[in-house]
C-alpha cells in the first residue's frame, strides 16, 4: 500500500539538501493545462469529469513518466488521507476538498506530481529541496512535452495554454520557492521586503496558516503574471529575487548573532526545551518553534539536530501526519496530547536514530 | 419594474452621479451584486485576481447587459456567469469572448500576445487570431455533446447516434495523427 512507504518516508523537498537550502527550503513550477475536447473542470457535467480522467489516466500510462508514478483515486480516499496528500504538497487544498472524479499520480521521490481535475483538467508540479529552479523547470519541460504528444492540449496562437481561469492563460506557470525567513521576521524587516516585492509583482504568502497570518516564518515568493513572458523569464523573474533575500536574511542572522547573541540562544533554547518537554502543543506553537529551533541549528547554537530532522518534523507533526503514524482519527485536544508525546519520544530516542 | 439586464424585478434602484451626468440603474438582486461588486473593486482598485474586473469599465448598463447575454455555442457559458465565477466554462471561450476578455487580460497581465513554449504539432501554424485547427475541431466535440443530451431529451436519438459518430470520427483523426509523428 502506497501510504505505508509515504508514511515511512519523507518527500525528497524535505531532505533539506540542495543549494542554499539553509534559508530556501524548496523550489516548485506547476504547469496549468486543458484538453480541448473537454470542458473545463467547473463546467463539466460529472460524466464528462470521469471521461477527462479516464483519458488523462490511460494516456499517461503511455508515457515514460507516467509508467513510473503511482495513481491515486482522491474520490476513493479518506479525508484523511487526502488531508495527508495535502500537507506533503502533492495535491492543493482545493484538489483535496473538490467532490467528483478527480486523481493524482506521484512518483516515490515525491518530486513529480501530476493533478487531475483540480481546477484545470491537468496540473503538472515538480518540486525540489534548496533552489533548484533550472532543474525543476528542465525536468517539468521534459514531463510536459511527454505528456503534449498523447494529449491534445487545448492551444491558442495568440492566448497560448488555455485555462479554466484567465489569470493562468499563455504559459500556465506558476514558479514558486519557499523561504525560511525568522531572523527578517525577528528584525522586523518581513514587511519592508514584502512591500518591495509586490512593486515587481511577485506573489508572497506563509506557508502555514490562513491569509497573511504565517506561522513558523515560512514565506512563498511566486510570478503572479503568466502570460506575454516565456517560461525562462517567468522563472528568472523570481530566481534573481531570491538571492537578494537569501543576503537579507543572512546579514539579519549575522546581526542577530553580534548584536543579541545571548537573547537568540535564549529564545532558541526555550524553543527546543518546550518541544522537548510538553505534554500538549498546538499545530501552530510546534511551527513557530521548530522555526526557531531551525534557525539555533543553522547558527550553530543547538548541538545533536541536524536541519532536515527540523524539516521532517515541521511535516510529521501536522495533523494528518500524527493521525497517520498512530493509525487513529484524533480530536483536535487529542491530537495536542499526541504531538507533544511524539515531539518528546523523537528527541529522547536521539535524532540520529530517526530517518 | 423589471431588471434592465434581465427579465427579474428590479429590486434595486441606484443613480450614479458621474461629471455632468445623472445615470439611473434598475436591477434584480442579482445584476445588482454583480453591479456593486464592480463598482467596488474599480474604486478599490484592489489586488485581487483581477477577474471580473476591467470588463465594464466606461460601459454603459446597455452595452454591459447585451455582453453579459453572449453565450459560448459550445459549452453554453453566458458571459454573465463567468463574471460571476471568474472561471471560463471551455477552451473555446477564448475565441468566442476574445474582445470582450482582451481588456481582462491586458489588466491582469500587462501583456495580449503569448511569447512561451508551444505545443510541437502547433508550433508552424501562422493564423495567430484562431486556435490551431487541431484544438478548433476538437473543441467543437464539446458543442456536439451538448447537441446529444438535447437530442436524447427530445427522444431525436437518430440525430444523437449521428452525432456520436462524428465526435468519434473527429477524435480517431487526433489519435491517427498523433501515430504518425
Amino acid at each position: 500500500m502506497k501510504f505505508e512507504v509515504l508514511k515511512s518516508s519523507v518527500g525528497e523537498w524535505l531532505k533539506g539538501t540542495g543549494p542554499e537550502s539553509d534559508i530556501v527550503m524548496s523550489s516548485r513550477v506547476r504547469l496549468a493545462r486543458n484538453l480541448a475536447q473537454y470542458p473545463f473542470v467547473g463546467r463539466a457535467s460529472e460524466m464528462e469529469r470521469r471521461e477527462v480522467e479516464e483519458f488523462l489516466r490511460s494516456r499517461l500510462t503511455k508515457t515514460s513518466v507516467g509508467s513510473r508514478l503511482e495513481y491515486m483515486d482522491l474520490g476513493g480516499l479518506e479525508d484523511l488521507d487526502r488531508q495527508f496528500l495535502v500537507e506533503r504538497q502533492l495535491i492543493s487544498r482545493e484538489h483535496a476538498d473538490a467532490t467528483g472524479a478527480r486523481g493524482v499520480a506521484i512518483d516515490s521521490a515525491e518530486q513529480v506530481s501530476l493533478m487531475i481535475n483540480e481546477e484545470d483538467h491537468l496540473r503538472i508540479q515538480c518540486l525540489h529541496s534548496g533552489l533548484d529552479l533550472e532543474a525543476v523547470w528542465a525536468q517539468i519541460r521534459s514531463v510536459d512535452e511527454e505528456i503534449e504528444a498523447v494529449v491534445p492540449y487545448a492551444f491558442h496562437q495568440r492566448w497560448g495554454y488555455l485555462t479554466a481561469c484567465p489569470t493562468n492563460v499563455g504559459t500556465g506557470i506558476r514558479v514558486s520557492v519557499m523561504l525560511h525567513l525568522p531572523a527578517l521576521v525577528i528584525t522586523r524587516q518581513i514587511d519592508k521586503v514584502f512591500r518591495s516585492l509586490h512593486k515587481i509583482s511577485l506573489a508572497v504568502r506563509g506557508l502555514y496558516g490562513e491569509g497573511s497570518q504565517a506561522f513558523g516564518d515560512f514565506y512563498q515568493i511566486s510570478n503572479q503574471i503568466t502570460l506575454g513572458r516565456t517560461e525562462s523569464e517567468l522563472i528568472s523573474q523570481v530566481a534573481d529575487v531570491v538571492p537578494v533575500l537569501i543576503d537579507y536574511e543572512r546579514r539579519a542572522r549575522d546581526f542577530l548573532l553580534e548584536e543579541t547573541e545571548r537573547n537568540v540562544h535564549d529564545q532558541v533554547s526555550r524553543a527546543f526545551g518546550i518541544l522537548r518537554t510538553a505534554q500538549t502543543i498546538s499545530a501552530e506553537e510546534t511551527m513557530q518553534l521548530l522555526s526557531r529551533v531551525r534557525m539555533g541549528v543553522l547558527l550553530g547554537l543547538v548541538d545533536d539536530l541536524h536541519v532536515s530532522d527540523v524539516n521532517k518534523l515541521l511535516v510529521r507533526t501536522q495533523p494528518a501526519h500524527l493521525q497517520k503514524m498512530k493509525g487513529i482519527d484524533l480530536d483536535t485536544k487529542d491530537r495536542n496530547i499526541e504531538r507533544a508525546r511524539f515531539l518528546r519520544s523523537y528527541f529522547e530516542a536521539g535524532s540520529s536514530g530517526e530517518n | 419594474m423589471q431588471c434592465q439586464q434581465c427579465d427579474k424585478q428590479a429590486m434595486f434602484h441606484i443613480t450614479e452621479l458621474e461629471t455632468g451626468d445623472v445615470r439611473e440603474l434598475h436591477l434584480c438582486e442579482d445584476h445588482a451584486r454583480v453591479y456593486l461588486n464592480q463598482a467596488e473593486a474599480d474604486s478599490q482598485e484592489n489586488e485581487s485576481d483581477g477577474t471580473g474586473g476591467a470588463v465594464g469599465v466606461g460601459q454603459t448598463a446597455k452595452e454591459l447587459s447585451e455582453i453579459d447575454q453572449r453565450v459560448c455555442e459550445m459549452c453554453g457559458i453566458t458571459f454573465f456567469e463567468f463574471r460571476n465565477q471568474g472561471r471560463l466554462g471551455c477552451p473555446h471561450d477564448y475565441v468566442q469572448f476574445e474582445e470582450e476578455l482582451e481588456p481582462l487580460i491586458a489588466n491582469i497581465h500587462g501583456e495580449l500576445k503569448h511569447t512561451g513554449c508551444r505545443p510541437k504539432r502547433e508550433r508552424s501554424a501562422e493564423d495567430q487570431s484562431v486556435l490551431p485547427e487541431s484544438t478548433e475541431k476538437l473543441t467543437s466535440v464539446i458543442g456536439m455533446r451538448k447537441e446529444i443530451r438535447e437530442a436524447v431529451e427530445d427522444e431525436d436519438y437518430e440525430v444523437a447516434g449521428t452525432l456520436r459518430d462524428d465526435i468519434q470520427k473527429i477524435l480517431h483523426q487526433w489519435h491517427a495523427e498523433e501515430s504518425k509523428e
